[in-house]
């Protein structure tokens, strides 16, 4: 039978996928974070005698080939790969919110300038706008983790700018703007909590976009320095072998995916939830 | 379609290229570091060869000349010549484009039509085991790195199974695996967002209307609610053709093929700005004129469109 209707508004504990999820984002935090305990001879013991063995045999995911232990690696390599995607989610928003609040809170010419420079670096693909960011830094981890952050920025600005418009558009902001409130006490008071559900639901889907590019760039050699073992990084250099160690790029490719598939799930129960009514 | 829309269009596409391409001039203007230093230093030139370098590639002149120089350029297609290797970019980008025009064009084939299938699919019955099992296949494709579903897809077709080539171009053969690779990455956008569009469709009166006139319901879907659900995801495409672009330069890399991805990256590791501008510049003149090129397209296929903020809409 075809439904015709719409489906209701959920919270977020009462999606399945969504809480799972979130505990998963937990589990690789909680292991990058605590990997100096958990794998403590750290991630470049090479030894080559033990080069290129499979998981059973060479500890529990396996060696690479200067023998170097892939869960080791996986969770040492957490903290750069979450680490840079937290930087770049903060430069997202960093500089993102404050535009599209201001814009949309404002209105008038100073929306439409803002908006016009929000247009024109969206007319930029994304990854080659970070890619031409990096260009300009330098390569290396800051700047990918920056460069990453700046090419999403702009897209988080327009959702804060139409978030903070649609709150414009309520009457209790006529009602502030009638008694004389200032647009910044507007702002901070009306706009900013009624429009957070949203925004910080698009900072969730953001986080899986930055964790999904900026290991791309390290992919491409672009961002940290051979040997580390950032997740991309990782699967650069598993792929050279890749007939005979499949599983020196298969763990970081399946954790990566299943990161920025929870942080995109969480992304969309968040907006299922925090729909504005 | 009014000719005062597609103006307005026009003039819209026109600015935004303008300010991109001067975003991209400033950008390169403010970083610092003196190329013809950086290209001469090396090879032991002179103080006097280094100012002569200068000259030659116009960096002495004042910025708004400069400026001027680079726009006039760029109307008649010259991104200016490489600090690397002295080549005209334009000529550069023009032999690196056709692998990887190849690969978008065949990406986004294989992402429109398991995009539309799986969007269709989810938005008939929502909320079901159907909409679930969908739109998670969608979600994957949005969130399996391209670089690593492309290795899984080599390890299995190409190494395993020996069904297809691992790496290289040229032939069809060469083109199924990474576009299809790339074209499941994009399905998940276009998915997602036909999934919404119908489901919205599906609750208008129109529909209704012909339920009630008794058209079973098969009939009712593919003919009614597929049309209007159509135009959308033109412009679903058009948006998310930004992902195909820079997906490409990924996908290129992971089976060896030549294009423009290993333009770029080589030139961002060499710091060629040149190079990298005229890359992001033609980007986003593509982005432009396929965004342009779908609005056009929607407004002539839905004439409540083309009204705009300040007409009434006559249906």
């Amino acid at each position: 039978m075809i439904q015709w209707g719409s489906a209701p508004r959920r919270p977020l504990v009462r999606q399945p996928a969504a809480v799972l999820a979130l505990l998963w984002l937990v589990l690789v935090g909680l292991g990058a974070g605590l990997a100096p305990s958990l794998a403590p001879h750290g991630a470049v013991a090479a030894d080559t005698d033990r080069g290129l063995q499979p998981p059973g045999m060479g500890g529990p995911l396996g060696t690479d080939l200067l023998g170097r232990d892939v869960l080791a690696r996986l969770l040492w390599g957490g903290r750069w790969t979450l680490g840079m995607g937290a930087l770049a989610l903060a430069v997202d928003v960093g500089l993102g919110l404050p535009l599209g609040l201001v814009a949309g809170t404002l209105g008038g010419w100073v929306e439409a300038a803002l908006m016009r420079l929000v247009d024109a670096l969206l007319a930029f693909p994304g990854l080659l706008l970070a890619m031409a960011v990096v260009a300009l830094l330098g390569a290396g981890t800051g700047s990918v983790a920056v460069a990453v952050g700046l090419a999403t920025a702009p897209a988080y600005a327009r959702v804060a700018r139409s978030a903070a418009r649609e709150v414009r558009a309520q009457p209790y902001v006529d009602a502030a703007r009638a008694v004389g409130c200032t647009p910044w006490r507007i702002l901070v008071r009306h706009v900013l909590p009624n429009a957070a559900g949203p925004l910080v639901a698009f900072a969730a889907t953001q986080l899986g976009w930055v964790l999904l590019n900026g290991a791309a760039l390290n992919f491409l050699g672009l961002g940290v320095r051979p040997g580390i073992p950032e997740w991309g990084a990782m699967l650069a250099e598993g792929r050279a072998y890749l007939r005979d160690g499949p599983w020196v790029s298969t763990f970081p490719g399946l954790v990566l995916t299943l990161t920025v598939l929870a942080a995109n799930v969480v992304g969309d129960g968040l907006q299922e939830a925090l729909r504005p009514h | 379609m009014t000719a005062r829309y597609v103006g307005r269009r026009l003039l819209q596409s026109a600015f935004v290229l303008w300010l991109a391409a001067t975003l991209a001039f400033v950008a390169v203007q403010l970083t610092p570091g003196d190329p013809a230093q950086a290209l001469l230093a090396a090879s032991g030139a002179t103080s006097d060869e280094i100012a002569e370098r200068r000259a030659q590639l116009g960096l002495d002149d004042p910025f708004p000349v400069q400026y001027v120089r680079y726009l006039l350029d760029l109307t008649q297609g010259d991104l200016g010549r490489s600090w690397l290797h002295g080549r005209k970019v334009a000529r550069m980008i023009l032999e690196q484009l056709p692998p990887t025009a190849a690969l978008a064009l065949a990406a986004t084939v294989v992402g429109v039509f398991m995009g539309l299938s799986l969007g269709v699919l989810a938005a008939l019955r929502p909320s079901t085991w159907l909409d679930t099992v969908a739109t998670t296949v969608a979600v994957l494709g949005l969130s399996v790195p391209t670089y690593w579903s492309g290795m899984l897809a080599i390890f299995l077709f190409s190494l395993r199974l020996g069904w297809l080539p691992a790496t290289g171009e040229g032939t069809l053969r060469h083109l199924i695996l990474p576009a299809a690779v790339l074209g499941f990455g994009f399905s998940g956008s276009v998915a997602r967002l036909v999934r919404a569009r119908v489901v919205e469709v599906m609750e208008e009166p129109f529909v209704l209307a012909a339920r009630a006139r008794g058209l079973p319901s098969r009939r009712v879907v593919f003919v009614h609610v597929l049309r209007a659900a159509l135009a959308p995801a033109l412009t679903v495409v058009a948006l998310q053709f930004g992902f195909l672009l820079g997906g490409a330069v990924v996908t290129e890399s992971v089976f060896a093929r030549r294009g423009l991805g290993k333009l770029a990256v080589e030139a961002i590791l060499w710091r060629d700005l040149p190079v990298v501008r005229g890359v992001v510049v033609c980007g986003a003149l593509v982005y432009v004129l396929v965004n342009l090129a779908a609005d056009l397209a929607h407004a002539w296929l839905d004439p409540r469109l083309r009204a705009g903020a300040d007409a009434d809409v006559r249906l």
